[in-house]
Formats: structure tokens, sequence, C-alpha cells
């Protein structure tokens, strides 16, 4: 297996490990989209594993399959070597408490008619943890380190905050189970600027206080150079490159990637000669096909400005590069 | 710990008080109170018509026959000398009991179906879904009049109808609300926190579907009334000389021209009585979504 | 010259815009004024509750009547427009002044083709033929970077991408060859490829037709190398103002320096911690006494919480900022320096 996905790292090391995960939804008129297809990554313990792509790559659907929300058609995903796609749903009740996960919609994660300390406590009731006082104790506690006082926000409804503090609300309720892992499905999306940085530091200071393991997935590459230590970057339901955060910034192969970083709106109104230049070279044309009929051989070609006759015939297999660094092309860039 | 300070810097005390603790709440508007005040006067009425000092609806008594008001008959009296004011409130009683009962009915029907439709989908909703629009597709005067016909005209009986024709529409709506909630976050959140599926529909599918599902019950309680009045006209309701507002505008509308008081105000009644519900539901309704919308 | 010619295309004075709601007097914007010069482009940056949307939709009059107080004056091409009734401004908005929103699939309608929604407004407001209107829609769809002109009018706007709906959002924008392009966060449901793409477009069309541009965008960097001036606001005021490269490389509004820091940025290495701005906006039916910032402020001392401070200049032309002890200054540093002393 690790032929097809030489990024992945010695399997009893990885806290997570998904293999060649395929996921497909079924459309009208007998079609199928394919949403994910073929794609691998791990995360080891402690690290922060940042998936970005743009609308429609499947970075979300990836997410849901790993949390088994979403049934994979075939693959595996391995989470502290349980296979979780053969998990009865018994075992995956248990084996989830290990794992959570926060939304990109903050008001629409918490339920309206419920109030705060409720919604955290949720989670305890559900596995009977503790009587009502430990509870409170453990609420306090979950609500403190997101920021927030039980004695102000514990008797009042979700409609009463703002986004992030919604936000902080979901962490707390994903936090009081002490997970190990926890899967953050654009977290920052739907914040302003200025409330996704608070909410960005908390995650960072979060991971530390408890040790967490984070997969982060953004469409935002910025956001996710800040927060990851490596990113996986998908593209129309594959993965297309696998990096160090920084050494995808510095030595991006894929012309995708590439054309990612360009992309970014740089509050900086001088971009600077290197800036146009990569722009012009690797400028993405148009936007993405559909995932109900992927193009053959590489995914990316009809947008890729470097594409050629062998790019429509052969599906580029992700090769290594550097150490820990892989990209899926025929025709890599080098030049950095 | 360094931890906590860092915390704390990030997120001073502004940012942790919710900013609208102070909001009045959403005015319903005068025009409601004055409906649900209406909707209360009917039902006091109804329920202690026993202890009001009015003479029996069956009573002939001693006034003229189609009299207009006075001091002993408010609402003057029909044509065999009843008096109207008497007969109205006992008539508000079946409109009552057959509009809430068999919404009561349909709503618990109704809202099992639709929960269970819209919550598990598939297959389950497939055969439920199908089997309301069946429901729905049959004409409502048909259906009741063949299950009265069938059974007998009795306040049980009415009110099954009634309830039978009710179950269609909410089963719907409770399986669109309940759609329309299950694909929010907080109920994929419950399910990856462990929760078994009932938990998860009782706790957190049902309390948001309950507000929606009741203020359209109200409404529904309004057609459920016109539909016993329509019944009730055809002489398949509660038979007189027992009164009901359909069977009194019945009997009125043979006098129309002589006694228009007889048919008047049944009608009035009835009209009131439902432009009320419809109002108070609407509003009701109104104020849930506001409250859903808040952000 | 005329007083016409001789006046800016658009000038907007103490402009105000409050909603009544259940909960009082909410000031979406409270007391703007700009001027925007004839064939420039202007941005406007600002947080969700900034105010920045109420903003344009009060410049453009599409306000609804009920439940609004507004104040100020709105003049185009020195003609009082804020007064103007439903028939004046229709006018307006057809041939002189257009908009582009955010969501392209809501502002086109689902059940007409791509070319009769081009070609209807185009005959409404020139006066076309048929056959001209649709060569002209044709060649509006390639000038905008659509392929295939012909065919897309003949599809509906679901067949086509969010991209490719937008284009055709700023085809019609420019059919009547407006003087004034409003675009209220036109690439905010886009993905960050086709942002780029279609910030491109509007820039050069913006160029080649010499037409006035309003960028409302929440994000810095959308702005950043993409407008003449930009004008940040925050809490329905216009905070800072200047050229845009003055606003990024010598800024005085501590909210502004807040704003860009708190960007993530590609180039810093990975775990950079961010600068957050402390808190959120205030509510709008309360707003805080003197700045509005204030109470978010790292610069803030007693006076800016009791005392409001006026817009005024730099000293660079063109940069005015409203604060009592701004960045860059001797004052603002000795501000943050007293601050930092109490604080610890």
């Amino acid at each position: 297996m690790t032929a097809t996905a030489p990024h992945l790292r010695a399997a009893d090391a990885a806290l997570l490990r998904v293999e060649d995960l395929v996921v497909e939804f079924r459309a009208a008129g007998r079609r199928r989209v394919h949403a994910v297809s073929g794609v691998s990554f791990d995360v080891l313990p402690g690290e922060t594993l940042g998936i970005v792509g743009e609308s429609g790559c499947g970075k979300s659907t990836t997410a849901r399959a790993v949390m088994r929300v979403t049934r994979p058609a075939s693959g595996s995903v391995r989470f502290r070597g349980a296979e979780l796609t053969r998990l009865s749903e018994r075992g995956l009740r248990r084996i989830r408490t290990s794992m959570q996960m926060i939304f990109q919609d903050p008001v629409s994660s918490l339920n309206p008619r419920r109030r705060v300390r409720d919604i955290v406590a949720e989670p305890l009731v559900v596995w009977g943890r503790g009587d009502a006082a430990a509870r409170e104790a453990k609420v306090r506690e979950a609500l403190a380190a997101v920021g927030l006082d039980y004695d102000v926000v514990g008797d009042r409804y979700p409609h009463q905050f703002s986004g992030g503090q919604c936000q902080r609300i979901s962490i707390a309720r994903a936090l009081v189970l002490e997970p190990e892992l926890l899967v953050c499905d654009e977290p920052v999306s739907a914040l302003d600027v200025s409330v996704q940085a608070q909410i960005l530091n908390l995650l960072e200071d979060l991971k530390e206080r408890y040790g967490l393991t984070l997969v982060f997935i953004s469409h935002d590459l910025a956001v996710v150079k800040n927060v990851c230590d490596r990113v996986a970057v998908m593209y129309l339901g594959k993965v297309v490159e696998v990096a160090p955060a920084d050494a995808l910034y510095r030595a991006s192969a894929h012309p995708y990637t590439r054309a990612l970083l360009s992309s970014i709106p740089d509050p900086d109104p001088d971009p600077g000669p290197d800036a146009a230049a990569r722009d012009a070279e690797y400028g993405p044309r148009g936007e993405s096909p559909s995932p109900l009929d992927p193009p053959s051989g590489c995914r990316y070609r009809t947008r890729c400005p470097l594409a050629q006759d062998k790019c429509a015939r052969e599906v580029p297999e992700p090769r290594q590069l550097d150490d820990g660094h892989t990209v899926a092309c025929h025709f890599p860039i080098t030049t950095s | 710990m360094s931890e906590t300070i860092v915390l704390t810097k990030d997120v001073p005390a502004a940012a942790a008080a919710p900013d609208d603790a102070a909001a009045p709440r959403r005015r319903l508007g005068p025009v409601f109170w004055v409906a649900a005040g209406w909707l209360a006067l009917i039902v006091l009425a109804a329920a202690l018509a026993d202890l009001l000092p009015l003479s029996r609806p069956g009573d002939l008594g001693d006034a003229m026959p189609g009299a207009g008001p006075s001091a002993g008959h408010l609402l003057g009296t029909d044509d065999l000398g009843r008096d109207l004011l008497s007969r109205v409130i006992y008539g508000a009683r079946v409109s009552l009991i057959v509009g809430f009962a068999s919404i009561a009915v349909g709503l618990a029907v109704g809202g099992v179906l639709g929960l269970l439709a819209g919550y598990f989908r598939g297959w389950v909703d497939a055969v439920i879904t199908a089997a309301a629009n069946v429901l729905l597709a049959f004409p409502a005067l048909v259906l009741g009049l063949a299950v009265v016909t069938f059974l007998g005209p009795s306040l049980p009986h009415v009110t099954l109808a009634i309830s039978l024709l009710a179950i269609g529409p909410l089963t719907l709506m409770v399986r669109g609300a309940t759609l329309m909630f299950s694909e929010r976050e907080f109920v994929l959140a419950s399910r990856l926190v462990g929760a078994r599926t009932h938990r998860t529909v009782l706790r957190e599918v049902l309390p948001n579907v309950v507000p929606s599902a009741l203020s359209l019950g109200l409404v529904s309680v309004a057609n459920a009334m016109v539909a016993e009045g329509g019944l009730s006209f055809l002489g398949l309701s509660v038979r007189p000389p027992d009164p009901t507002w359909g069977n009194m505008i019945a009997e009125g509308s043979a006098v129309l021209e002589r006694t228009p008081a007889v048919a008047l105000w049944p009608a009035v009644a009835m009209f009131l009585t439902v432009l009320s519900l419809n109002y108070v539901g609407d509003r009701l309704r109104g104020r849930f979504d506001v409250k859903e919308g808040a952000l | 010259m005329t007083a016409a010619e001789e006046s800016p295309l658009l000038r907007v004075t103490d402009l105000t815009t409050h909603f009544r709601t259940d909960r009082g007097l909410m000031r979406a914007v409270d007391g703007v004024s700009f001027t925007l010069e004839r064939g420039r482009t202007l941005g406007v940056v600002g947080e969700s509750g900034s105010g920045k949307t109420v903003l344009s939709r009060s410049v453009m009059g599409l306000l609804p009547r009920g439940d609004v107080v507004r104040g100020g004056t709105v003049q185009y091409a020195g003609e009082d427009i804020s007064a103007l009734d439903e028939d004046g401004l229709r006018r307006l908005w057809g041939r002189e002044i257009a908009m582009v929103f955010q969501d392209p699939m809501t502002s086109l309608n689902p059940v007409v083709r791509i070319g009769r929604q081009i070609t209807e407004h185009l005959r409404l407001h020139t006066g076309a033929s048929r056959a001209d209107a649709r060569a002209k829609a044709a060649a509006l769809l390639k000038s905008v970077g659509i392929p295939e002109p012909e065919r897309r009018l003949r599809e509906y706007p679901h067949q086509l991408s969010g991209g490719m709906r937008q284009r055709v959002m700023i085809a019609v924008a420019l059919a009547t060859g407006p003087r004034l392009l409003l675009a209220d966060e036109p690439t905010t449901a886009l993905d960050v490829t086709v942002q780029a793409q279609i910030l491109d477009l509007l820039r050069a069309q913006q160029r080649q037709r010499d037409m006035a541009m309003i960028l409302v965008t929440h994000d810095l960097g959308v702005v950043a190398g993409r407008t003449d001036e930009v004008a940040v606001m925050y809490a329905g005021r216009v905070v800072e103002r200047a050229p845009t490269r003055t606003l990024f490389t010598n800024m005085r509004m501590p909210y502004t320096e807040a704003l860009v820091r708190s960007i993530p940025r590609i180039a810093d290495p990975g775990h950079t911690r961010l600068a957050a701005i402390p808190g959120r906006p205030p509510d709008m039916t309360r707003p805080p006494a003197g700045c509005r910032f204030a109470p978010r402020c790292a610069y803030a001392r007693d006076k800016c919480r009791a005392e409001q401070p006026p817009l005024r200049e730099s000293g660079e032309p063109g940069h005015t900022f409203a604060c009592w002890y701004p960045v860059g200054t001797p004052e603002g540093a000795a501000a943050l320096e007293r601050n930092r002393k109490e604080a610890s």
C-alpha cells in the first residue's frame, strides 16, 4: 500500500491513518459524484495536519468519512490502530469520545433551544459521567478553557452570542470528553478576521494544554500555513501535494498549490515582481470541473498552464521529492 | 500558569458577556392580545356554561320566538323561542372539543410519523410521505362524509373523521421541519458525542420542531372547526336539538329572511374564533422564527 | 465648465442610516462623509456589522422606506439623489450607477435565459433593437472573459458556475456604460483562485472604461492591490481614509493596525501567534460613548472613552483618521506605553 502513498509514515506511529479513502454519492440519473477518490494521509500524535482546497475538492467529505458520519465506499481509516470502517455502531460510539469535531457554522452547531450549560454538559450526560456536581465542575472548566465564564454564560441560549462566542462554546463541548483528536472543519471561515485570530490562537493554546492532535480543514492556505505542521492540498477528490507547512510555502511543487499561493489576497499594496511573475506563470484557468465527471488522467490538467498530453492519459502517482514532501504531478515545479 | 494568562488576555470581560442581556422580548402587538382574549373568552364561556346565568339551550321558555335582543335574552331568541346566547355558548363546546381534540390526535400521530420520516429518511420517509399524500388526495369533505356515514354521527366519530383529515398536512409539516433541523450541525454533534438515536431525536430535534408544530396546530384547529361546521351543517355531526355552530347555521338558513339573527350569531362566533386562531398561530410562528434567526 | 462637471462624481455628506428595531435605534451608518472622483476606485473595508453594506445601499437609495431614519445627502454629479423618488432612482440605476452583489445566484432570475436578462436590460435603457442588443450582449460576455458567449446566452443561470455567474452579473452591470460601479463583496462567495480572476476583471474593466468603483469588502487583502483609496469602517463610521499605499505603510488608526496584524500571513513561519483584537464590535443600538473602538483598543486612554475623536488630517495628502492617540505618533506611543505599565 505504501507504494501508492509514499508520504505515509510508520503505521504504529500514527494516531490516525487514512489509506486510499474513496467516497461516492449517488446523483440524479444513476450518476456518481466522485467526492473523494483515493485519499491517503496520516497524523502523528500532537501534530496538526491541514487539509486545504477549494469548494468541491472533497475536504469536508473526507473529514466526515474519517468520523464515519459518511460511509466510505472503500479504503481504510485507522484510529489508534482500530479500523473504523469495519467497526460496529457500538464500538464506533465508544471510540468517538476520543475523536471530536467542530464545524464551520458556529450558530448551526448549537441547539437554539438548549442552554449553554446543557449543551456543554450533554456529552457527559450521554456517557453518565459523574454526578451533577462533578459535571458542573467539568463544564465550568471547559468553558473557562475557551475563555467563557460559567456564571455569566451558563444559563443563556446560543442566540444571545456572537459567532465567535458560539464557536468557543462548540469547542468547549468538543473538549469536555477529553478527546485525543479534534477534527476542525473550516472552524474560522464564518468569522470576521479579528475574531478568526482569537479562535486560531485559542486552538493553538488548547492543543498544547490538552495535548490534542488536530486535523484542520480550510480553504484558506494562509490560515492553514499558520496553524499546521503538515499540509495536504486537495483538488477534485485527490491529494495533489503533501508537505511540511513551511516547505509547502517555500518550495511547492504542484502547479495547483502554486496557483492557490498566488491567489491569496495579500494585504500588501506592493506585492513585488516575484509574486506578479508567479501569478502570470501558474495562474489557473477557469474553474473547477464537476466531481460528477472528473477529467481523465490528472484532474487538474484542464486548468493547468503546464499540462501536456501525458497528463490526460496517465493518472499521476504521488512521488517523494524530499523528506515528507510528496507530489502527484507528471511535471512538478522544481524551482522555488 | 502562563496558559491562563494568555487566554484571559484574549478574552476580556466584554467578550464573555452576551450583549443583549437587557434586550426586551419581541412584542406580539395589541391585535394579538385582542385575538387571544377572544379565544380565552370563548373557551371560558364554553367550559363554564353550566355555571352561567343562562337558560338551557333547549329551553323553549316563555320568550317570544324570533325576538330581538332584550335584557333576558342578550342576543334574542330563535324561531322556537330558545335563547340564542345560550345556544351559541353551548354550541361552542362542540366546535372547540372537535377542533382541539382532532388536532391533538393529528399532532400526536402526524408528529411521530413526521419525526420518523424526517430523521430516518430513506424507505421510512418514502412510505410515510406516500401515505400522507394519499390521505391528502381524498377530497376532505368526502372523506369526512364517508367516515361519519359509516360510523354514525356522534362527537367521537366526527373528531376521528377530522383528525384523519389533519394527519396528512401535519405529518408533512413536521417532516419538513425535522428534515431541516436534522441537517444542522448540532444534530451531528449529538451523534458524534455518542448519543443514541432516541436521545438525539428527543433532545435535539423535537424541541425545535414543537414550536412550529404547535403554531401550525392552532391554525389547524381553525380549519378543523370549519370542517366540523360543514359536517354539522349537513347534519353529520352532533344532531339537533343539541346545538353546534354548524347545525345552528343550518337551521338559521331556513329562516334567514324572517330571523337572520339565528344564523348570524353562530356565524359571527365562528368567524371571530377562526380568525383569532389563525392570527394567534401566525404571530406565534413569526415569533419563534425570529428567535431562531436572531443570529 | 458646468457645475456638474466641477463637482466630484459622488459626494456623500454626513450620511446616517438608523433602523428602528425592537431593541431601539440601530445606528448602522452614523455620519459618513466622503467624495469619489471620476474614474477612481475606493475600497470600503470593515467587519460584519461595521455598516459597510448598509452604506453602499444607502448611497444607492436601495433601502426600504419604513423603519429607517435617514439623514445627510448623497450628491451624484452635483445632483442631490438622496431626495429622488423611485422613478428618478431607477433612471440612475440603469444608466449611471450599477451594482454587483455578493451572491450572483440570487441576483439573476433563475427561470430566464442569460441572453434575455442582458438584452432586456439593454433595450430598456438604450432602446436598442432586438438584434443589436443580442450582438451587444454577446460582445459584453466576451469582454468579461466568458468563452463561447453565443452558447452561454441561450443558457439558464443554474447551468453556469459561480464565477461565470458573477461574470454575467458584471456584464449586466457594465451593459449601459455606467460611470459608477458599486461592488458589494463581489467575490466573497467564490473560491480563491476564481476570486483573483474576478477582481482582476473588475479592475481591468474599471480602467478601460474610466469608470469609478466602490469595492465593499471585509478583506483588506482584496483592496490592497486594486483600489486607489481605502476607507476603513468601524461601528457605523469611517475611522480612517487614505490612498491605499499610505494606508498600509503609514496607518494612524489603531483599528486599522489591529486589523492588518490579525490576518495570518503566508510568509510568516508556522505557529506564529496572531495579534487578535480582543472582544468584539459594539452593539449598535447602544454604542459606547467616545471612540467606538476604545473598549478593544490597546492605545485607549480615558479621553477615548469620554470624547469622540473627529476625523482629522494626518498631514499626508488625502489621509484622514479619527483617533486621539494615533499609531506612529509620540502621543500614541506614550498612550500604549502607559497602558502596558498599568496592565502589568
